[in-house]
């Protein structure tokens, strides 16, 4: 079974209200470092057998037609979960 | 003259629109999602609520839906549509009409009587209004602001495709206070607020919703 990982951020210029919400939240918890806080998506697809790289390309289209809006967000990484350290399933 | 009304699951005001057709003497024609049959309607009513419970994004499950495989191509080709609220949201994913709809700015449910501006009354679904005059309709949304990149919002200004501006303070932080926009063709129109809840008197703010319904029985009638 191989897992492809797919990461959506909101355009940089996209204003971003859940963030905000948590950046609001860090300096009550001493977290006074941290200026801006973006929040985005993750994805894990699940395949039967290995992540090729038909796999890879159909993923990345489905990440542009379902999973992400190209008017707000950026699809900003599509990757076999087996070169991650922490595939974050 | 009939109007159809899609319900997909979570649709919440299918009802409120189908009543609103019928309340100016229309036939409302319920649509089914799962079917890709628009069922000969002379119009189309994508109604408010929260389709497939917003998960993903509000409207991006529902514009694949098999109703939507006969709608996009009818849009496209002339036959009036209103979005409303998760309509709108569902006709910006379609790109149908261009731009987003994103959480409130700041960050509430809103719940509220709102003023709006009629910014075109030439459009399909606006013709029985006067260029600048204001209303009052419901806005309920968590979800209502409009965002797009410059160059389309300008696009939308120039050739006169906000349909709908906000009156007073900017409810959800939209950008330059669109509450509602149109194709170019002025067939497909979307907008936040919702005319359907306001029809008949003691209902809501006011009967100003009633010109969205017979401007679209008009035009349909003279077309």
């Amino acid at each position: 079974m191989g897992h492809v990982v797919i990461d959506v951020m909101l355009k940089p210029e996209i204003l971003d209200p859940q963030g905000q919400a948590v950046n609001g939240a860090l300096p009550r918890l001493g977290f006074e470092q941290f200026t801006d806080v973006r929040q985005g998506k993750r994805f894990v697809l699940t395949v039967d057998g290995e992540v090729t790289d038909e796999v890879l390309a159909a993923a990345r289209e489905a990440a542009e037609k379902l999973l992400s809006n190209p008017v707000i967000e950026d699809v900003v990484s599509v990757r076999d979960s087996a070169h991650d350290e922490d595939p974050g399933r | 003259m009939k109007v159809g009304v899609v319900t997909f699951p979570g649709s919440l005001d299918d009802r409120d629109a189908a009543r609103a057709v019928r309340a100016v003497g229309g036939e409302a024609v319920s649509l089914w999602h799962g079917d890709a049959d628009l069922k000969g309607v002379d119009a189309v009513i994508l109604p408010g609520g929260f389709s497939y419970g917003d998960y993903l994004r509000c409207g991006a499950i529902a514009r694949f839906a098999p109703v939507m495989d006969a709608l996009i191509p009818a849009a496209q080709g002339g036959l009036p549509v209103l979005g409303i609220c998760n309509g709108f949201q569902v006709l910006c994913e379609s790109h149908l009409l261009p731009g987003a709809l994103i959480r409130n700015d700041h960050r509430k449910f809103n719940c509220v009587d709102q003023r709006l501006v009629v910014e075109n009354a030439s459009t399909a679904w606006t013709s029985d209004f006067e260029a600048g005059q204001e209303i009052t309709v419901v806005l309920k949304n968590g979800e209502g602001g409009f965002v797009a990149d410059e160059r389309t919002l300008d696009e939308l200004e120039v050739e006169g495709r906000v349909v709908f501006r906000y009156a007073g303070d900017n409810p959800n932080g939209s950008y330059r206070a669109i509450a509602g926009i149109s194709n170019d063709r002025g067939n497909i129109v979307g907008l936040m607020p919702h005319p359907e809840h306001c029809v008949e008197e003691g209902y809501g703010p006011s009967t100003d919703g009633l010109p969205f319904f017979t401007s679209v029985l008009r035009q349909v009638v003279s077309a």
